[in-house]
């Protein structure tokens, strides 16, 4: 569809991995592009979580590998990855009683020695998250009274005082009304135009997705069946071929990116 | 982040306090430190009224003198040195480590029902010592001598040491998952109760009344011999389980987001409920499977603590205070002095069923 893009510092080589038994992912091979956004799309269970986890060392290769500058994971310490790249899993959970600013303090951890638990250093960067996410007058308040949106940006906030390059979010807006949705993804959008951080995100909103990354990957049972810019991949044919659904592309009215119109599923009900 | 040190807010933080100094920099939390002082104060009360009244109630000068040395009175003297003294030594390692035991298991498993009685730590303890005593009992005195004095210690540390080794083998699938280790636990733990009643069947009446009591959970008759070594590998076991703590935060994060951090969350856990498992073992071994201490002991010092998970140190001295007051009032509330079991049954039930309905109220 479009020339490969440039090495990225973080890739996938010919990675398999699977839970169980049984490969979810095999064979894949993926270069993440520096300094952008990128969303992986596709249906229930095409192993798009399953790549965000082994790209984060979250699940080991069962063959292949993730090379993070050159080099593969297993050959990092995991404190090392934990300073280039940062992880928010699925709907995490924290302790009920952990405040805003506690959780996020726990983004220093791998900068961190016994005899220095959170330096004056540390409180700044932990202040300027909270600032990047709006969460300062939230700080000491504990995780769980908040609502579903600030609750993500305080996860969110927690990555950003990781000071890492790289940001994976697996469907940071699962649960969140519209409007919660957008703001979480205008903040990752922000991270990256601010910041320049990579980020990779898997998102299930197609729509939204085109809007808001510059590069997407669609994945198909354990494969890659076409990325590239929001314009390239979001097409009626590859909406079919993917996701098995008729539907029109149009361009939405304020930046002309691919916005899907379902026509159906094909189911005769 | 790109922003100049200049202009980076420099709000301190409400809830999360530290003391620099130079490059060192410690968090600390104001109301755990205060109510570990205060549960200080109160574990050296506690254990002042075990030694004067657990048995035939002693003055406190007397005992005081009595312990340092004074033998003027030397009926005194023995019993406060000899017998009330290891009793209480006893007492205190059986709470502090059977508690901080199920801090951390508590933690690592994120779960207020995950302590080692459930775990089958203790249950399994129990299975070495009964096996012992119905092997090597029998006759109108029940087990004493060596079998006695090593053999049903060293068996009942083995086997709890098994036992969650066994847990921890079974509930190993490329990784630990806690609500199969709370499965498999429960699992050893059903195997380990019915076979140590299977043994009970076999033995005679002695050695079985002997085992019963034991299995209860008693402190009569625990000497220095016993006691003294105890307390030199609960020592040890109680400041590597406190060292540890700060990492169990993490690891409440679940799995995923402390990898993300950095930790090695497999080496962690494992470390982590080894001392569990060698804490429980040892408490088991001073003074039987004593129920309720291990569950209740470090939510009660959350709840005290304001912490976000069981602070080990603060459970360790509340599960102190705690088999300390059971045992003083063992000893005094009936006609009959009654084994410490009885009493932290007695309080710990209401508390267990208190923690299925309002845990489960928060599941559904």
């Amino acid at each position: 569809m479009t020339e490969l893009p440039l090495p990225g510092r973080l890739r996938a080589e010919s990675l398999t991995l699977g839970y169980d038994g049984r490969d979810i992912i095999s064979g894949l091979t993926l270069s993440v592009p520096d300094a952008k956004v990128t969303a992986v799309i596709g249906p229930n269970g095409c192993g798009k979580s399953t790549l965000l986890r082994g790209l984060g060392r979250l699940l080991p290769p069962r063959s292949g590998r993730v090379t993070l500058d050159g080099e593969p994971l297993a050959k990092l310490s995991t404190r090392h990855i934990a300073t280039q790249l940062s992880v928010l899993p699925q709907t995490p959970s924290a302790p009920s009683g952990l405040t805003v600013a506690d959780l996020v303090s726990r983004g220093r951890h791998p900068r961190q020695k016994w005899y220095q638990q959170f330096s004056g250093a540390d409180q700044a960067v932990v202040a300027e998250a909270l600032a990047a996410t709006d969460l300062l007058d939230l700080a000491d308040h504990p995780v769980e009274e908040l609502s579903g949106g600030q609750r993500q940006r305080a996860w969110i906030s927690m990555t950003l005082a990781q000071e890492a390059g790289i940001l994976l979010l697996d469907e940071p807006t699962t649960y969140l009304d519209l409007a919660h949705q957008v703001e979480v993804l205008e903040l990752v959008r922000g991270l990256n135009r601010r910041h320049g951080r990579t980020v990779v995100m898997v998102l299930h909103d197609i729509s939204l997705a085109a809007r808001y990354s510059d590069h997407m990957v669609a994945m198909k049972a354990g494969r890659i069946v076409a990325q590239g810019t929001p314009a390239e991949v979001v097409t009626p044919d590859l909406l079919q071929e993917v996701f098995g659904l008729a539907a029109q592309v149009v361009p939405e009215p304020t930046e002309g990116r691919p916005h899907v119109i379902p026509l159906g599923a094909g189911l005769r009900v | 982040m790109s922003t100049s040190v200049a202009d980076r807010p420099q709000a301190a933080f409400r809830s999360v306090r530290v003391l620099r100094l130079g490059p060192v920099s410690v968090r600390f939390r104001p109301r755990g430190l205060a109510v570990g002082a205060v549960l200080l104060v109160l574990l050296v009360a506690a254990m002042a009224v075990h030694l004067a009244h657990g048995g035939t109630a002693l003055a406190y000068p007397d005992v005081l003198r009595a312990m340092f040395g004074d033998a003027t009175d030397a009926k005194i003297h023995l019993a406060v040195t000899e017998f009330r003294a290891p009793r209480m030594v006893a007492a205190v390692i059986a709470g502090s480590c059977l508690a901080a035991a199920g801090a951390v298991t508590q933690t690592v498993a994120r779960n207020p029902l995950a302590s080692p009685d459930v775990l089958g730590v203790t249950a399994g303890a129990s299975l070495g010592a009964v096996a012992v005593l119905i092997a090597a009992g029998g006759g109108a005195a029940g087990l004493s001598g060596a079998a006695a004095v090593v053999g049903m210690p060293l068996a009942a540390f083995a086997a709890g040491v098994a036992s969650g080794v066994a847990v921890y083998l079974l509930a190993y699938r490329g990784g630990i998952d806690s609500y199969r280790l709370v499965l498999v636990g429960l699992g050893i733990n059903g195997f380990a109760v019915s076979l140590t009643t299977w043994l009970l069947t076999l033995g005679d009446v002695t050695s079985a009344a002997q085992a019963l009591t034991w299995m209860m959970g008693s402190l009569n008759g625990k000497d220095w011999p016993l006691v003294a070594p105890m307390l030199g590998l609960a020592a040890g076991l109680l400041t590597a389980a406190a060292a540890g703590g700060s990492r169990l935060l993490l690891a409440s994060l679940g799995d995923d987001t402390a990898v993300g951090l950095g930790t090695r969350i497999g080496a962690v856990r494992l470390t982590m409920l080894s001392i569990a498992v060698l804490l429980a073992s040892v408490g088991t071994v001073v003074a039987g499977p004593l129920v309720f201490v291990a569950l209740a002991s470090p939510q009660i010092a959350r709840i005290l603590t304001g912490a976000v998970v069981p602070p080990v140190a603060a459970s360790a001295l509340t599960g102190a205070v705690f088999v300390l007051l059971a045992d003083t009032a063992a000893a005094n509330a009936l006609a009959l002095p009654l084994p410490v079991g009885v009493v932290t049954s007695v309080v710990g039930a209401p508390y267990l069923i208190y923690l299925i309905l309002r845990y489960q109220r928060r599941l559904t």
